[in-house]
Parts: C-alpha cells; structure tokens; sequence
C-alpha cells in the first residue's frame, strides 16, 4: 500500500530535531533510513502526522574508539558498522551479528539509532546492545541522558525514549583482554527476523570462567540476558555438565510466545541450543590467562 | 498535503520535480519519471524488485521516499545498459537464462551490480545469501545464480 500523508521537515542539528520534536509532540517521528519505519507506514500501521527527517545531522557514518569503549553515531548505518575494521577487532561479535541483519539492501540505510529505537525483540542490535551493556545516548530539547541498555528495552516495538527525545548515540564498554565471542541465530531463510537467536561472550583465567555474558533474542518481548545462565557457568570450566545446566537454565528463563513461524516450546528448545552453541564458540575463542 | 521541491539525478540526468512528502522513491521514478523498469512488487521491502542505487549503494525504492533524495545521485536499471549495448552482467543473465517473466530482473540487476562492487562472490554461497532479499516466482534460483558467478569471474579477470 501507499503510506498515508504527513508534513515532511528536515532537521539539520540535533537541536533543532528536539525542538521539531517538542513542537509536535507524538505527532511526529524522526526518521533516518526508514527501514522499520516505511514498511510500518505502507501497511498503515502507523501514520505520524509529520516526519523529521534527521538524515543531514553530521556526520553520519561514526565509529571512534575513547576512553574505554567505542562511540557510535546513531544515524551510522548497519554496513558501517559491519565493515568497520575498529568493530571488527574490538567486538567481532557485532560483526558477524550485523551479517544476520536484513540484506544488503537494507543494510545501506538502515542506522544504528533507528534499529534500536526500533525495539524488534527479534532484531540483532537490541540483542547485541543488551549484551554488550550499551549506554545509549539520548537527546531533548535542553538536555541529554544516557540510558543502560537493559532500561532501554520496555516491551516490543517499545523503549525508554520519550517522544521528544531522539537517540544520538551508542557507547560499547570494551570487553576484557582476550574476551571471546559466539553468535547463533537460526531464520528460516537468510536475512529473515530469526526465531530465535543466542549471543555469548567469555573471559576466563585458569581455565576457568571469570565473567560470562549471554543475551537472546526472538524469545520475548524484548532481548534479554540469560543470567541465571551466566552465574551458572562464571566460576565453571566449561564442562558438559555446566553448558548442559546453563542451557537448562536458559531455556527456564525466557517466556516465548506461539506465532505463525514456531511454537513457544520450539523457540524455547531452539534459544537452549543456539546458546549452547554460542557459549562453546565464546569459550574456545577465549584466550586464557588474560590478564 | 504540501508539495516539496526536489532535484535529484537519475542515470546521469537531472530532474526537479515537486512531490507529495509521501511519494515513494519507486513511484516517483515509474510515475513521475515514466522510467517503468524499476518493478513494484510487494511495497513494504520483502520482494526487491524495486530495487535501485542510491548514491552507489542498493536501496528498495518502496521504503524510501523520494524527499529524502533531494541532491542525490539514482541509478536504475536503464542506466545499466540498453538494446544493442548491454552491460556485461546482463549480457550474462541472457547467456544463462537467468529470467523468464522478467518481473524481478530490474532487482536482481541492481542488487548484483552492488554485490559484485561489494563482495567478493568467491562461492555461490555467498551468491545465494547476497540475492537472498530478492524473490523470483518462476525460474528458480539457479540460472541467475550462475549469471551472477560469470559476472563475478570475469571481474575478477578484468582486474588482473
């Protein structure tokens, strides 16, 4: 279908967004590459009464390395980051994460910022960004915060930005020297929202684990970390017994819902696998010793 | 509705066109334009037929509007080639059979002109996930597949 008409203004600064923003109320929604918005307008499921247009605030594409983690510019796009060298050294599991997003297509215009405000409980961002403990950065009219990323998924489709408010950036804390990384997401085809999808990253020392990190996704109504899952295996070696009890505990932890594509009780089988397979790509991938 | 000005460049000409805000890039181009090549398939960025360059990258048309490439740069598939002077990728897809209804050609074109600026295309793996997000209804999947791997290869040959 055809989206239903709307006043269109473009929003050059931050500012001046926040203050189209406050003006309009939720009458208005911002928009950059449009990529979860459009669709949403074509089937009229939503129909904002003004678009700003927030594509031209500079720069666009940024990905930089400070203090302790890495910043990245909202309105950066999903190709940006999955062929960003800086990504792909200090957090390839953003990488291959970003490998599962959509397609080409809509990776050339799909941002960072849209993607998470987005909220898809399916989508890989939301689930990376509450793996990662993001802070993500958000801008009214006269002020800025940050919020944790495990406050900023409320529900589906729905986050902790108010509607005067619009996400400026995302900051990932480096994770520990020799940390390693497993993603797992299972679609029935490629490029497809997954019906569930695991994230894992592991330290360990000694052969053992020192902090474990899993997140999900396609499982409720927002990404969530696993962390009954987590206690279970942070101090652990890895052994079968601990990966099969931590699946066990996934698999206890999440609340799936029945839709067209999968059944609770399979997406609850698949998170419980996914995972497995996650955390054993994490734990070899760890280098030990890491000090 | 207010009417926005707009100037863009399409295959290398430049038009300015006043549009509704809610003007889809797609229809801007199949109605505005009469450039019909571009396809509509399912309007909401599952099918890409739709799809086209935008400033060098591939982009569905159907989900994005067309006030939001005021100063831009758009390639579709009549600034590929034309009767008698075919790009190689399409003298590639008539080569291996790689359309039969023609519907989703403009698409597959323009996807794989991005992918073969993109990606290396070294498997047919990575072929298949690249034209992933663009659907045929009628030859299968594997004549287009082969046309995109020649067209990968003599690239490749082009370059060394």
């Amino acid at each position: 279908m055809k989206p239903p008409a709307f006043e269109y203004v473009v929003a050059e600064t931050v500012e001046e967004a926040t203050a189209r923003l406050a003006e309009y109320g939720d009458d208005a929604r911002p928009i950059a590459g449009g990529q979860s918005l459009v669709p949403m307008m074509n089937f009229r499921l939503v129909s904002p009464a003004v678009l700003i247009d927030i594509r031209k605030i500079a720069p666009p594409d940024t990905i930089e390395e400070a203090d302790g983690h890495v910043r990245i510019g909202a309105l950066t796009r999903h190709r940006a980051l999955e062929t960003s060298p800086l990504i792909a050294d200090r957090f390839p599991v953003v990488t291959a994460a970003m490998k599962h997003v959509a397609h080409l297509a809509i990776r050339n215009r799909g941002t960072i910022g849209g993607s998470l405000c987005h909220a898809d409980p399916a989508a890989e961002l939301p689930a990376i960004a509450v793996l990662l403990d993001a802070r993500i950065s958000v801008a009214r009219q006269g002020g800025e915060r940050t919020i944790e990323a495990r406050d900023f998924f409320e529900g589906a489709l729905w986050t902790a930005v108010g509607d005067d408010e619009i996400v400026t950036r995302i900051d990932l804390p480096l994770l520990p020297p020799g940390a390693g990384w497993g993603f797992h997401e299972f679609a029935r085809r490629h490029g497809d929202f997954g019906l569930a999808g695991a994230a894992a990253t592991v330290t360990k020392s000694a052969g053992r684990a020192t902090e474990v990190r899993i997140a999900l996704l396609g499982v409720g109504e927002t990404p969530v970390r696993a962390h009954a899952a987590e206690a279970l295996l942070t101090g652990s070696d890895f052994g079968p017994d601990a990966v099969a009890a931590a699946a066990v505990a996934v698999r206890d932890g999440i609340d799936p819902t029945d839709d067209l594509h999968a059944s609770a009780d399979y997406r609850r089988h698949l998170a419980g696998v996914l995972a497995e397979r996650a955390l054993a790509d994490a734990w070899g991938r760890a280098g030990n010793g890491a000090s | 509705m207010e009417r926005i000005d707009i100037s863009l460049s399409v295959n290398g000409t430049t038009y300015e066109r006043s549009v509704e805000p809610r003007r889809l890039l797609s229809d801007f181009l199949r109605d505005d334009l009469r450039l019909t090549g571009t396809h509509v398939g399912c309007e909401h960025g599952v099918c890409g037929a739709c799809t086209v360059l935008l400033d060098g990258d591939s982009v569905r048309s159907c989900l994005t509007f067309a006030v939001q490439c005021d100063g831009a740069s758009i390639r579709t598939v009549e600034g590929l080639g034309e009767i008698g002077a075919l790009d190689p990728l399409q003298e590639s897809f008539r080569k291996h059979h790689a359309l039969q209804c023609g519907f989703c050609t403009p698409g597959m074109l323009m996807t794989a002109v991005d992918l073969l600026a993109k990606y290396p295309l070294s498997t047919d793996d990575e072929i298949r996930e690249g034209l992933s997000g663009n659907l045929c209804r009628c030859t299968g999947y594997v004549n287009i597949v082969s046309a995109v791997r020649e067209a990968a290869a003599a690239r490749g040959n082009d370059k060394a």
